[in-house]
This record gives structure tokens, C-alpha cells and sequence, in this order.
């Protein structure tokens, strides 16, 4: 196919973000929000048509598109395959979600907001797209800014704050990852994702690489114990910066472990992999107890989301196809659950202005459609059988179980503290006597919000009895990376 | 007819959730319906099951598959779930219609119907599987059903403090189940029933280390399956959730906490009955567990005073017989005691549901007495379910726990006549807690002040009817299903689905042997009615002069003191620390923060140096030449 669908795909949302800069209207914003959707559906109704025509049964990258750029060596290269296909379509779902939000909590300047969420938007898909370890870069890195905006410029009191750390924190992995991306060039001659591939680094330079490169990821995916940033970042967004944040920002870590750490230096991966099982299983249990513990809504679900990284990152780094499997199957459903309880703890927010979970109590007597689905979303959270969440979490730990039976049961346990705190939540949020009298007026989910709620919960539960559509898009891709890993572990990494 | 069954009730429950404003009593209607289908339809299968074998295993469609990880969603009909979908959809039905006349002044009455229908299915889907994953589905369904229903009323506050409990102990035990499924796939490389049990014989020898344990594979995989069905099956120290349990609306205890989800652990067991042959080791410690439930949980049952508390605890102690039953490798009688034992416990707990209902909602046994002559039927029913439970002779329960009792004799081994010792002791006790429960409800003065004896009344006929089912079930279920389910030709009918590595031999038992329960069962009424009817003073003085004693059964062991003190607040410590103290103390503390005033203090050192002042930085630049200089001229 020569049409360059997936350079179509990145750059839908930034063409129309400069119409939303060209409309003029002081009103109420209606014609920027109807662009803004309007683009981001097209968008979406174009990754699902690239997700619909790809190939499952081939690992290789597909829909390829190659620009010369900075030199012969440096160039403009885009793919998908099985993987990254489903994070782009994720990552198209959730925008016109996040648009749709804004309808409710957005108050001032929603144009600027919806300018910078759809050229986040762009960034986020060009990472997923990207087979170039330049261009990865940039997309991953420039992601920063509108986030940094979004956080920054329409987020709680102490957002200054919270921006600055997750500036700090990003920044100190992001600048070792461009040094080791140099390195990449220096040592093999090209960033050509594909190339580097077949090249193979030599053992003695993997080492650092990887280093280099996790730093970055961990940074972002969080990891224990660099995951401060989040629950500040989480707390002063504004609810579309929380979903977007938890819902794709966090899986682009994870994504790029799968691409890039494990097939570029799998004997680092090997040799560095108790490392990533001690930090997954701290973040895993360290931060269920610290969760439980929150009296801020979107606190506890931001440590609930540096928990159930954790199963991610210790899935990958199993390398047994149910491990990997069930660790992108994890992010896919962890992106639509964590983004469906920050929506509930916005729609709330939005009535009352308050995330403290003692202000609220009771709801269920006044707000019965959003208790249903706050309970669905926590159900999920927690792992139940018949939601997505269960599936993930279940596969990760019997990949895990192979590797290592004490790092299996421990993180095992960590569902029973994901129970505790989920459903203690649910308990002081949802049920009990309805203390506060301003509850008693507020309204249930208006229109707009139980479309995203419902839509989420739909797909939560649908994925929960059938991942069959998931799990074949991915399947030849993962025993494809395995495969490429046993065989560089065997030869050495010697071509 | 399969699908039918396992489907009605999920139908019928999203219907009478969302149907709800269609027409008064909708969802009532068809929940309590669709189940009724769903029961008559079972006991077809089952009838066709014994008559003509025709069993049979329906694919739905594929559920997951990585590697070789693959689950079906499935309908497995065998002897073993057979039986399982009759005990479930019959109960489930009679408890549907029960409901509507026991929560007939509740507002939220179609969301309780919908609830039960979706436990209903739940527990079909749990009985039905033919791989541990499904089984895990429907295992974690149930328990959040059970969550659901225990919490719902959800203004009181110990009632959701009482399901968040349900739930999580019980995950506890779902953490060793799915170790146990994690186990079975790591080594056998399937999860699926037959599989696994085809291969268990070429694992016998297969050993383990685990934690510098040495132990044979099988009996590893068994201890955490068993753990799994501890925690469903409220047995030792895993148990602590059933009585707070006991919150929720009485059908749902009925229902739940006694006929069926709780007898899902004896069910796990008996399925995985070709694993646990292989394992010594672990049927002894499924013997040992079951013994110290049953002997427990019924001393605890001697002292309560909550009607509902002492029939749980009463289950709790029957769980207890399944499990030794179990143990001693009687599954077959352990199956048949959780078939008769739904009916009376159900019975029991309705009948309670009935007697609460009378006494407007008051539940403690010292408030009520003499009022056997205004609830008569209620009070025929209770005695029904009293002397089934405790054994009386040719009702049901005299059927299947002598049955226990003799079959952990026959074993032949020390620990089987332990056993039978502890289950002949607990059958005492079980008949005193019974008859003091049904002396001090239904005899003896009126005792309650806040409702006159006048207005209590009997239930309506919706709710009668219902304990008309379960009496007769109570009193002929033991008699009629004997020969099928233990006889001696009991092979023919359970065929491949409980699996007996070695048979327990049906040798002749000593005649003072057999009598010794029933005589001890029978002359147990006469002595409870004189020491809680006629002459109270003589317990009285005893509990006086007992007290730590009384205290400790009363207290129920201390257990749950034990497990807040060791468990609960400790977490909740360890979260505040690690996140005072860890995240923001420490991490934070050496982190951003502290980056952040190092360079502000760094700049502010620095800024020091740039005063503005062209006489400073000439006087630097100065005596920087200087320095240059005579570096330069020394060399």
C-alpha cells in the first residue's frame, strides 16, 4: 500500500488542532469541540481500519513508510505490527474520550486544552509508530511538553509543583536515553529499529545501553522507587490530563521495553531481570499498602496504577509468551480502567470540587447510575474474573510462576491488597450514610458522561469474557519476539 | 436444556435489574421464574443422568488461549455437577420465592432478586466447568455475589464492613487456589480437568522444594487447592468471615452461607479427587482440618446468642464433617452429606428467616420463647430441620453423617478412628446447640419486651410454601438417595468423576458402633430441655464459675481479636509508613525535592560571587593574572 496511512494517522490531529487555532468564536467553544471530536473519531475510525486490514498472522512490521530525513542513516520511518497496533488504537479510543470530558470540566481556555490535547495526541501515536530510534526519541520526548502544559496550566493549586516534578524526574531518564541512542549510532551506524535488529549489539556495550534506556522507562512506566512524580501529577491535572496520563503516557514504558530493550539487548534484559522482578514485586506490594492508605481519590487510584505497572513490568521481563501476553494485555485493559476511575472521580469532582474520599459517602443513594458503574470500574480494578483486569494479571502471574515461584506468590498476594483497598474505596465513596447534605443535590451521570462510562465499562467487560480479538492481533508478534530472544540468548548476540 | 439451565438466571438477572420499572413485581417475577425453569430443567439432567447416562461436555466458545494456556467457556455435565445443579437451582428457586415475601416492605427488592439470580448463575458456572479457569470464574463470581448481597443494605455500616471482609479472606483463599492452578499449568502444561487428571499418575514421584521443604509435587498442588477451598468453605481459621456474614438479608444466608457456595471447597475437593488420591499428606491435613471446624465451630455454637449466628456456626461445623468425610477419602459421602445437608441447613435458616420476621427483626434467642402455638407451622418446620441436623434417626442427616462417622471408622488408619471419635463428640454437640436454639425460640416464657406476644404472627404464604419443599426434602432426601449416592453399587451412578485410588471396604461395623451417635443424639433432647427450659439455674451457675471459659467459646476462640492485631492494623501501619515516611520522607526527601534545594542553595553560594561591581571583578581578574604569571614564569 502506498498511501502513508500511519503519517495520515500522526499527523490527523495536529492539522486539525491548527483549524481549532484558526476558529474565532467567543461563545462557548462549540465549533473547537466539534472539530476536536470530530478529528479525533476520524482518527479513530483510521487506526481501527488499519488494525482491521493488518495481518495477523505475520510478525513483521507492516503499513511500513520511509522518509529520507537528517542524513542517509537518520530517517523518517514508520510500522506497526501486532503490538503497537492495539496502543495506537487505545491511545485513538481514549483522545475522544478526554474531548468529550472537557465538554463538563473544562471552564476557561478550552481551546488552548483541546489545541494541546490533540497534539499530544499526534506525539503519542508517533510513538507507537515509530521505527526509528531518532524519531521514537522526539515523539517520546515532546509528549512531555503538552502535558507539561496541560498540567501546568489548567491543574489544582499546587500544579506548579507537581509540573516541575514530573519535568525533574522525566528529564533525568530522557537525557541518558539520547546519550545511549548516540551510542546505538556510533556503535552500529544507523537508528533504523529494524536494522539494529539484525546488526545485534555486541555483549559488552549492552549492558550500559539498557541501563540507559530503563532509566527513561522506569521513569515513565513508573517504577518503584522512582514513582513519586504520579500521584502529584495525578492529583493537580485536570481529569482528561489524568486519563490521557494513566491511560497511554504510562503504557509508552512498557511498549518500549517490548520494543526496544528486550529485542535490542536481550542479554542485558537477561542479566538485569532480578533487578526488574525486586522492583516490580516492591511497587506491587509497597504501593497497595500506600494506597490503602490515601484519603485522596485520585491519589489511591494513581498508587493503584504504579501497582498494577508493576505486573507489567514483571510480565515482560519473564519472557514466556503467557507473561508478555498477559503484560499487554494488562496495559490495553489497565488504560481503559484506570481512564474510566479517573472520569468517575472527575464526574464527581465537577459537582463538589472536592477529591477527598470523606467528602463523599452514600452516593448510591442519590447517584445510582454513576455508583453502578464506579463499582464495575473497581470491580475491574481489582481483578475481578469477567472484567479485563483479571485476565491480565492472571496471565502475568502464571508467566511469572515459571520463572520464579516466590516472586509469583508475592505478587499474588498483591491482589489481595488490590481488594482491600478497592473495595474499602468503593465502601466510603459508594456506600454507607449519606453524611454530606450536598450530596443529596447533586445530580446523576448527565448524557455525555454516561457515554464515556458506559462505552469503558462495555469494553471492560467485554474483554473480560471475550479477548479473543486482542490476543490473536498480538499472538504471532509475541512468539515472534520470544523466539528472536531465545535465539540471541543461545548465540550469544553474536551475529 | 443445558445452556438453558446455566442461562436462565443470568437472564433473568440482567432483566430484573434493568426491567425493573416495566411493571410492579417484573423483576420478582421473572428472577424467581427463570429459576424455577432452570431447577426443573436440572432435575431432568439429572434424572436422565441416572437413568440413561447422558452426561456430556458443551463447548460455548473460546475464552483464552496463549501457548498453551487455553480455557474454554464450557457446560460440563457429569454425575458430580449433576448433582451440583440440582442442590443449586432447587434451593436457588425455593429461596427466589421466599424473597419475595421476606423482603416484600424492602424499596430495593428487584436489585436483591437480581443479585441472587446472578449468583445462581455464578455458582452454575463454578459446577459446570471443566477447566480450573472457568472454575476460578465462577468461584470469584460467587464470592462477589456474596459481597453484594452481605453489604446490601448498605447503609449499615457492619454490614459493609462485614462483606469487604467476606471478600477479602476469601481472597486470601482464592491467592492459594489460583497458586495451585499456577502450579497445575507449570508442570502438566494444561488447566484443563480431564487432562490434568489423566497425567496426575506420571507426577507421582515427582518431588518439589519449596521454601527448603522437600514435598512430592501433587501434595503441593493439593495444600494450595485446599487452601482455596478453606477460605470458600469458612473452615479453621479462614472461617472468620461466615458468621459476620450473617449481616445480610436471611434468604441470602439461606442460600449462600449454607447451601451451596460455602459446599463449593467440598465440591473442589471431590473433583480434584484425582489429585488428592495421590497425596497422603494432604488428605490428612484435609482430615484434620475438617475435624478441628467441626469440633470448633460447634463449641462456639453452644454460647451464641444471635439466631443466625448459631446456624452458622452450625454450618461451619457441617463443612467441617464434608471435609474429614473428604479427608478419609469418602468423597461420595462427603457429596452426599452436602446434599442432604442443603436442604435441612437451608430449611433451618429460612425457618429463622420466618421466626425474625415474626419477632419484627429481633434476632437474639434470649428475646424470644413461648411462641410455639402462634407460629405453628414455622415451628414444625424447625423441628423438621433440628432433627435432620442433628441426626435424628431416618431423617436425612441421620443418613449421611453416620454415614461419615462409619466410613472414617472403616479407614482403618489412627487418624480416621480419630476422626470418627471427634465426629461422634461433635454430633453431641450438635445436637445440644440445636435443641437450646429450638427450646429457647419456641419454648419456655415469652421473653421479648418490645413486641407484644400478640403481634407476633405468622409468615405469609409465600414464605411457608417454600419450607414445605425443603421439610419434605429434609426428612426423605437421606432415605430415597442412599443406594445411588453411597450404597454399594454408589460406583455405577458417580462412574469416572470421583476417582478412589484405594476403596473403602464396606466391612461389617460393631452393632454398639452404629447405634452409639443416634442414642447419644436422642437422649441429647431431654437433657437440653432440662438444662435451658426447666432448671436454668444449674447452667448459670456454671457459666459463673467458668467464666474464662465461657468467655473464650463466646469470643469465638478470640480469633478475629488475633487476626486485627496481627494482620489488619499492621497493614494499615506499614501503608502510613511507607508512605509518610517512605514516598515522601525519603524518596521525595533525596529526590526532586531535595535536588531542587541543593541547586537553589548552589545559586544562591554563587550569586554571591556577582556583586555588580566593576571594582570586585577587576580586583578578580587581577589576581588571576597574577597567579597565570607566576605559573608562567616558574616554569
Amino acid at each position: 500500500m502506498n498511501f502513508p496511512i500511519l503519517s495520515t494517522l500522526i499527523f490527523l490531529p495536529l492539522i486539525s488542532s491548527f483549524f481549532i487555532f484558526l476558529s474565532r468564536e467567543k461563545k462557548n467553544n462549540i465549533s473547537a469541540i466539534y472539530i476536536s471530536l470530530f478529528s479525533s473519531l476520524a482518527t479513530f475510525i483510521l487506526s481501527l481500519f488499519v488494525w482491521y486490514s493488518m495481518d495477523n498472522a505475520s510478525a513483521d512490521f507492516q503499513f511500513l513508510e520511509e522518509q529520507a530525513w537528517i542524513n542517509d542513516f537518520i530517517k523518517f520511518k514508520l510500522g506497526v505490527d501486532g503490538i503497537s497496533i492495539l496502543f495506537i488504537v487505545l491511545t485513538t479510543l481514549i483522545t475522544p474520550i478526554c474531548i468529550i470530558s472537557c465538554i463538563n470540566s473544562v471552564k476557561d481556555r478550552v481551546k488552548e486544552f483541546l489545541i494541546a490535547i490533540l497534539i499530544l495526541e499526534t506525539f503519542m501515536i508517533g510513538v507507537f509508530c515509530s521505527l526509528d530510534l531518532v524519531v521514537f526519541y522526539l515523539f517520546f520526548e515532546a509528549g512531555l511538553i503538552p502535558m507539561f502544559l496541560i498540567i501546568g496550566v489548567w491543574g489544582g493549586p499546587r500544579r506548579v509543583y507537581s509540573a516541575f516534578k514530573f519535568f525533574l524526574f522525566t528529564l533525568l531518564g530522557s537525557v541518558l536515553m539520547l546519550v545511549a541512542i548516540i551510542a546505538i549510532y556510533w556503535i552500529t551506524g544507523t537508528t533504523d529499529v529494524i536494522q539494529i535488529y539484525e546488526i545485534k549489539i555486541p555483549k559488552e556495550y549492552q549492558n550500559l545501553l539498557w541501563l540507559a534506556f530503563f532509566s527513561s522507562f522506569a521513569v515513565k512506566m513508573p517504577m518503584w522507587p522512582v514513582h513519586t512524580w504520579l500521584p502529584d501529577a495525578h492529583v493537580e491535572a485536570p481529569t482528561a490530563g489524568s486519563v490521557i496520563l494513566a491511560a497511554i503516557l504510562l503504557k509508552m514504558a512498557g511498549y518500549g521495553f517490548l520494543r526496544f530493550s528486550l529485542p535490542m539487548f536481550p542479554l542485558a534484559s537477561e542479566y538485569f531481570t532480578p533487578l526488574i522482578f525486586a522492583l516490580s514485586i516492591i511497587a506491587i506490594i509497597y504501593t497497595s499498602l500506600v494506597a490503602l492508605m490515601q484519603e485522596d481519590m485520585k491519589k489511591l487510584i494513581a498508587y493503584s496504577s504504579v501497582a498494577h505497572m508493576g505486573y507489567v513490568t514483571l510480565g515482560i521481563f519473564t519472557f514466556t509468551k503467557q507473561g508478555i501476553e498477559g503484560s499487554i494485555f494488562q496495559m490495553i485493559s489497565h488504560g481503559l480502567i484506570s481512564a474510566a476511575l479517573f472520569l468517575c472521580v472527575g464526574v464527581v469532582y465537577d459537582r463538589l470540587h472536592s477529591r477527598m474520599i470523606s467528602t463523599y459517602g452514600g452516593l448510591v443513594s442519590y447517584l445510582p447510575k454513576y455508583s453502578f458503574l464506579f463499582i464495575v470500574f473497581a470491580l475491574a480494578g481489582l481483578g475481578l474474573p469477567g472484567t479485563s483486569g483479571f485476565l491480565g494479571e492472571f496471565l502475568v502471574l502464571t508467566g511469572s510462576f515459571q520463572k520464579n515461584y516466590l516472586v509469583a506468590m508475592l505478587a499474588t498476594f498483591g491482589v489481595v491488597l488490590g481488594a482491600a483497598y478497592m473495595l474499602w474505596l468503593t465502601k466510603r465513596v459508594i456506600f454507607g450514610e449519606t453524611k454530606n447534605d450536598q450530596i443529596k443535590k447533586l445530580k446523576d451521570v448527565n448524557r455525555s458522561e454516561m457515554i464515556m462510562l458506559g462505552l469503558l465499562a462495555l469494553l471492560v467487560i467485554l474483554f473480560g469474557f471475550y479477548p479473543v480479538p486482542l490476543m490473536e492481533t498480538f499472538s504471532v508478534s509475541v512468539d515472534n519476539l520470544i523466539n528472536n530472544y531465545e535465539i540471541d540468548l543461545k548465540t550469544g548476540g553474536l551475529n | 436444556m443445558e445452556y438453558a439451565v446455566i442461562f436462565l438466571p443470568l437472564v433473568g438477572s440482567i432483566l430484573g435489574f434493568f426491567g425493573k420499572s416495566l411493571f410492579k413485581y417484573f423483576s420478582e417475577i421473572t428472577t424467581s421464574l427463570f429459576v424455577s425453569i432452570s431447577a426443573v430443567f436440572s432435575i431432568i439432567l439429572f434424572w436422565n443422568g441416572v437413568q440413561s447416562n447422558a452426561y456430556g461436555n458443551f463447548k460455548i466458545f473460546e475464552w483464552i488461549s496463549s501457548g498453551n494456556f487455553v480455557a474454554n467457556w464450557s457446560i460440563n455435565i457429569d454425575p458430580l455437577s449433576s448433582v451440583m445443579l440440582v442442590v443449586v437451582t432447587f434451593v436457588s428457586a425455593l429461596v427466589h420465592i421466599y424473597s419475595i415475601g421476606y423482603m416484600s416492605h424492602d424499596p430495593h427488592k428487584p436489585r436483591f432478586m437480581s443479585y441472587l439470580s446472578l449468583f445462581t448463575f455464578s455458582m452454575l458456572v463454578l459446577v459446570v466447568s471443566d477447566n480450573f479457569l472457568q472454575l476460578f470464574f465462577g468461584w470469584e463470581g460467587v464470592g462477589l455475589c456474596s459481597y453484594l448481597l452481605i453489604g446490601f443494605w448498605y447503609k449499615k455500616e457492619s454490614a459493609n464492613n462485614a462483606a469487604i471482609k467476606a471478600f477479602i479472606v476469601n481472597r486470601i483463599g482464592d491467592f492459594g487456589l489460583a497458586i495451585g492452578i499456577f502450579l497445575i499449568f507449570f508442570y502438566f502444561g494444561t488447566i484443563n480437568f480431564q487432562e490434568v487428571f489423566d497425567l496426575a499418575p506420571q507426577f507421582i514421584e515427582k518431588k518439589f522444594v519449596f521454601l527448603s521443604f522437600e514435598t512430592t509435587l501433587i501434595t503441593l498442588i493439593c495444600l494450595f487447592l485446599f487452601i482455596g477451598a478453606m477460605g470458600k468453605s469458612a473452615q479453621f481459621l479462614l472461617h472468620t468471615w461466615l458468621p459476620d456474614a450473617m449481616e445480610g438479608p436471611t434468604p441470602v444466608s439461606a442460600l449462600i452461607h449454607a447451601a451451596t457456595m460455602v459446599t463449593a471447597g467440598v465440591f473442589l475437593v471431590v473433583r480434584c479427587s484425582p489429585l488428592f488420591e495421590y497425596s497422603q499428606t494432604a488428605l490428612n491435613l484435609v482430615t484434620v482440618v475438617g475435624m478441628i471446624t467441626a469440633i470448633f465451630a460447634a463449641s462456639v455454637a453452644l454460647v451464641q446468642n444471635d439466631i443466625k449466628k448459631i446456624v452458622a456456626y452450625s454450618t461451619c461445623s457441617q463443612l467441617g464433617y464434608m471435609f474429614f468425610a473428604a479427608g478419609v477419602g469418602a468423597y461420595h459421602v462427603a457429596m452426599f452429606h452436602l446434599f442432604t445437608h442443603a436442604f435441612f441447613k437451608a430449611l433451618l435458616f429460612l425457618g429463622s428467616g420466618s421466626v425474625i420476621h415474626a419477632f419484627k427483626d429481633e434476632q437474639d434467642i434470649r428475646n424470644m420463647g413461648g411462641v410455639r402455638k402462634k407460629l405453628p407451622y414455622t415451628y414444625v418446620f424447625m423441628l423438621i430441620g433440628t432433627l435432620a441436623l442433628t441426626g435424628f434417626p431416618f431423617l436425612s442427616g441421620f443418613y449421611s453423617k453416620d454415614a461419615i462417622i462409619e466410613f472414617a471408622y472403616l479407614r482403618n488408619s489412627s487418624l480416621g478412628n480419630y476422626a470418627a471419635a471427634i465426629g461422634i463428640f461433635t454430633a453431641f454437640l450438635t445436637s445440644i446447640y440445636s435443641w437450646r436454639l429450638f427450646f429457647k425460640t419456641f419454648h419456655g416464657p415469652y421473653n421479648n419486651l418490645k413486641v407484644p406476644i400478640n403481634e407476633t404472627h405468622e409468615s405469609p404464604f409465600l414464605m411457608l410454601g417454600p419450607l414445605l419443599f425443603l421439610a419434605v426434602g429434609a426428612i426423605f432426601s437421606g432415605y430415597f438417595f442412599k443406594t445411588t449416592f453411597i450404597g454399594h453399587h454408589s460406583n455405577d451412578f458417580w462412574q469416572s468423576s470421583i476417582f478412589f485410588l484405594n476403596e473403602i471396604k464396606h466391612d461389617p461395623i460393631p452393632f454398639w458402633f452404629l447405634i452409639l451417635t443416634p442414642v447419644l443424639v436422642v437422649i441429647s433432647i431431654p437433657i437440653s430441655y432440662y438444662y435451658f427450659i426447666s432448671n436454668k439455674k444449674i447452667l448459670e451457675e456454671f457459666k459463673n464459675t467458668n467464666s474464662p471459659l465461657y468467655n473464650f467459646l463466646l469470643n469465638k476462640w478470640y480469633i478475629d481479636e488475633l487476626y486485627e492485631l496481627l494482620f489488619v492494623s499492621p497493614a494499615k501501619k506499614i501503608g502510613s509508613f511507607l508512605w509518610k515516611k517512605g514516598d515522601i520522607g525519603f524518596i521525595d526527601r533525596f529526590g526532586p525535592d531535595g535536588i531542587s534545594k541543593l541547586i537553589k542553595k548552589l545559586s544562591d553560594k554563587a550569586g554571591i560571587f556577582q556583586t555588580g561591581f566593576i571594582y570586585d571583578y577587576a580586583f578578580v581578574m587581577l589576581i588571576g593574572l597574577s597567579i597565570l604569571l607566576t605559573y608562567l614564569i616558574l616554569n
